[in-house]
């Protein structure tokens, strides 16, 4: 059945993966065995668990009824993860672990689509039947768009039931309805092979918004705008329903994966997450005004400044006893930040918008740009705006960025860079692209690029996607590769790694780019 | 009320027990609480400011029918405040005593021995909560705030409910206290302090939860009112503010507008209330501008 997982590398860490996930049978199947399994998966996760919270853990689940999947979690929960950041990757395990579980029983069992279907729902939702009230009437409907099966769901009619259902915290139809909303979308958006990716588009088909909608229909909760955490959980049933569908097509479950990064790493609430970019923005800004002084102590070996040390030794008749050096001046390079501001990348940009206000305050040369469709200068406005705040309303007020589609247009984009930046990029010039270098399908045009990349000194290329997704589905960024340095980035850390890169490599020798052209 | 000293035996027993008190717990709260009483171990609660951490501790005494002993943490405290001090005075009295009754020196033998008596201990917070008699809930409030050797120096306390003086020996819990640890989160606890205990995270509370406890506060609001109310005190704390409004300052904002008579909750009454909700001067302009735009205009024009 599951194939070892990738284990490719010598890493204690994906060994452990791989031999829980390989064969299901090596620990017991009681309780005790599902328990350890869960545990190795949470240290495979790099969460510590100790064996005293494992006992912990198990005399918890002793005090506890089961009846209530909700319970059960908690009170495992409560014992093993003990700060925000491993509540929200123990909820992650958890429903990733019994969710594979019930998946590997109904291959084991080879059931079909319905069959799976109905043991699946009584597997995961044991405690829903209870209640009665909502349940009848959404499987009612559940039943009638996948018995139909070829005929397409009227996706007005799901869009609306999935506004309700949200603004109701329905928990029980958000399921069914995901599957729904699935096949209603067929032919609205093209499958881009992630399904983080799929899971945002089909929710803007959907036309899921947080904020108030005033041409929806009249009583629809859409009016008033859906709450964040209803959309969030529709959001997790669609990626469980689309990541069964592929399980059923391949008929295996694919090799356990370690947690999407972005899922652990970036902020997804408003408000404190934000708060936390914040702190590091502040903290990123003391370091970049720092790290040029540092840099004048440790550099030991200096020129000599010629025309000093001889005005020096005039006062010794001539004999240059003291030798005058140039002094060293940090370098502040100057910077073009080009940003995507598109959806695709709207958990990132908010982070990334935020680097770039930091950037602005600490580099005195610097020019940014916006982009979706076409690109927006917007450096004067940052220079205007001292408030961080102010900086992403305007942008989002009058950028005007997006012209229809409201997809990234990565040729037109460099195109029109090319136009405006001509004669100042030049080899002491910075290039930073902060995008996910998803094309939606156009020209990449990586042929501008390059020409852009010949033109500038350096130019670095910040990815807010793991690693893992490159490439992947519509993502193009190995065609710009050769040109730039391309660096992950969606954690903190990885963002200090390479402000100290921007600031600390010192002058990149010219002569490893093309020779600047007419100067 | 009836007896409460009992110790309710299910979950859903110790919720009723902490609504009775005025305490509308979550699910996962009254769940971890459970937990605590009947595993005997600590409990870690971290949240944001203002979400009922320390009103949890209140609570959870006032339904087993226990003393609170509270120590509040702050940086510099020391095991003299917390834990227990000898009584000098008292001491130097006794010593003074002892020479002017005997004035020999063969005495001194026994006033070393009676000067460190239990008679010249001064309790702190920790001791108390251990040698009490009746069991209690011990809550050490902010514990962040401290440094990482006081949080040492609690694990033999947390782990053993038991104190070493030197001069005396262990004093170990007669009766099993339930200890609650609250933290803002300002700092990272070491993860030894953790090992031993249960954690509880505390989130605002969902949209229903929180009417329900604006409505159990101020329960002459009018329901349409108090719906108004925390759905806007949600919008708030969806804004990036240096200090979103806890569940307290719902509660008396839901109290002030009850005191105004409000009959709606229209712009302008929303401008005149609106420092009891955010207490920042930039926070102030952003809510007013976001919120308090979109509410209806005053009715009189």
């Amino acid at each position: 059945m599951g194939t070892p997982g990738r284990g490719d590398r010598p890493d204690p860490r994906r060994l452990r993966q791989a031999a829980i996930h390989g064969g299901s049978d090596v620990a017991g199947t009681g309780l005790a065995g599902r328990l350890v399994q869960f545990c190795e998966e949470l240290r495979g996760e790099g969460m510590a668990v100790g064996t005293s919270e494992l006992l912990d853990a198990t005399a918890a689940l002793s005090q506890v009824e089961w009846k209530d999947r909700d319970v059960f979690r908690e009170a495992l929960a409560s014992t093993l993860a003990k700060s925000p950041e491993d509540r929200h990757l123990f909820r992650l395990v958890f429903d990733r672990f019994f969710f594979r579980a019930a998946e590997l029983e109904a291959i084991r069992h080879d059931a079909t689509d319905d069959r799976l279907a109905r043991e699946q729902s009584e597997r995961t939702r044991p405690g829903e039947g209870d209640d009665g009230q909502g349940d009848g009437d959404g499987a009612g409907q559940g039943g009638e768009a996948d018995g139909g099966g070829d005929g397409q769901p009227d996706l007005d009619a799901v869009r609306a039931a999935i506004a309700r259902a949200i603004a109701a915290g329905d928990h029980g139809r958000m399921g069914d309805l995901a599957a729904l909303a699935i096949a209603g979308v067929v032919g609205h958006v093209h499958d881009s092979g992630v399904v983080g990716v799929d899971v945002q588009r089909i929710r803007r088909t959907l036309d899921l918004k947080p904020y108030a909608d005033p041409d929806a229909p009249e009583g629809d909760p859409r009016r008033e705008g859906l709450p964040r955490e209803g959309i969030q959980e529709f959001e997790r049933a669609l990626r469980q329903e689309l990541e069964r569908r592929r399980i059923q097509r391949v008929g295996e479950l694919p090799p356990a994966r370690p947690l999407n990064q972005l899922d652990r790493g970036l902020p997804n609430a408003p408000g404190r997450d934000l708060a936390d970019v914040h702190r590091v923005v502040r903290q990123l800004k003391r370091r970049l005004n720092t790290q040029g002084n540092e840099l004048r102590g440790q550099r030991r070996r200096t020129q000599v400044d010629v025309r000093a040390t001889i005005r020096a030794s005039l006062q010794t008749g001539g004999v240059p006893v003291v030798v005058k050096e140039r002094p060293v001046r940090p370098r502040r390079p100057e910077i073009f930040v080009l940003c995507d501001v598109s959806t695709s990348v709207s958990s990132a940009s908010l982070f990334f918008l935020s680097v770039m206000h930091a950037l602005h305050d600490a580099f005195r040369k610097m020019r940014s740009f916006v982009f979706v469709e076409r690109i927006s200068e917007v450096t004067e406005l940052f220079e205007r705006e001292r408030d961080f705040r102010d900086v992403s309303d305007a942008i989002a007020r009058d950028a005007g960025v997006a012209d229809v589609s409201g997809y990234t247009d990565y040729g037109r984009v460099w195109r029109e860079f090319l136009e405006q930046t001509e004669d100042e990029l030049h080899p002491r010039a910075t290039v930073i692209v902060l995008g996910d270098a998803r094309t939606n399908g156009r020209d990449p045009a990586a042929g501008a690029f390059a020409q852009i990349t010949a033109r500038a000194g350096r130019t670095f290329w910040l990815n807010p996607e793991p690693a893992l997704y490159w490439d992947y589905g519509d993502s193009v960024i190995s065609h710009y590769a050769p040109y730039c340095h391309v660096h992950e980035c969606w954690t903190a850390d990885q963002l200090e790694a390479f402000v100290s890169a921007l600031t600390r490599s010192g002058p990149v020798a010219p002569t490893t780019k093309a020779a600047p052209k007419g100067r | 009320m009836t007896g409460v000293s009992s110790v309710p035996s299910t979950v859903d027993e110790l919720a009723a027990g902490l609504r009775q008190t005025g305490y509308l717990p979550g699910d996962t709260t009254a769940l971890v609480s459970h937990l605590a009483i009947h595993l005997d171990k600590p409990v870690l609660v971290e949240g944001p400011a203002g979400v009922g951490k320390t009103q949890l501790a209140k609570a959870l005494a006032e339904t087993l029918g226990r003393d609170l002993v509270r120590l509040q943490c702050y940086e510099g405290l020391d095991e003299a405040k917390a834990l227990y001090e000898w009584n000098y005075r008292k001491q130097l009295l006794r010593i003074q005593a002892e020479g002017n009754a005997s004035g020999d020196a063969g005495g001194w033998d026994a006033v070393q021995d009676d000067v460190f008596g239990e008679e010249f201990l001064l309790e702190r917070p920790l001791l108390r909560a251990i040698a009490s008699p009746d069991p209690v809930v011990l809550l050490i409030d902010e514990i962040d705030k401290t440094d990482q050797e006081f949080e040492a120096m609690l694990l033999e306390l947390l782990s053993d409910f038991q104190i070493t003086i030197p001069e005396l020996g262990r004093i170990a819990a007669t009766t099993q206290p339930i200890v609650l640890l609250t933290s803002n989160n300002t700092r990272e606890l070491t993860e030894a302090l953790k090992r031993r205990c249960l954690y509880l995270w505390l989130d605002y509370p969902s949209l229903e939860h929180e009417l329900e406890i604006v409505r159990q506060h101020a329960p002459e609001l009018r329901e349409t009112i108090a719906r108004r109310l925390v759905e806007v005190v949600a919008e708030i704390r969806g804004l990036d503010l240096k200090k979103p409004p806890s569940i307290a300052e719902s509660i008396d904002w839901a109290r002030a507008l009850l005191l105004l008579g409000a009959e709606d909750l229209d712009q302008r009454t929303f401008r005149d209330t609106l420092s009891i909700l955010v207490k920042h001067r930039t926070d102030l302009d952003l809510v007013a501008e976001r919120v308090g735009m979109r509410l209806p205009a005053p009715a009189g024009g």
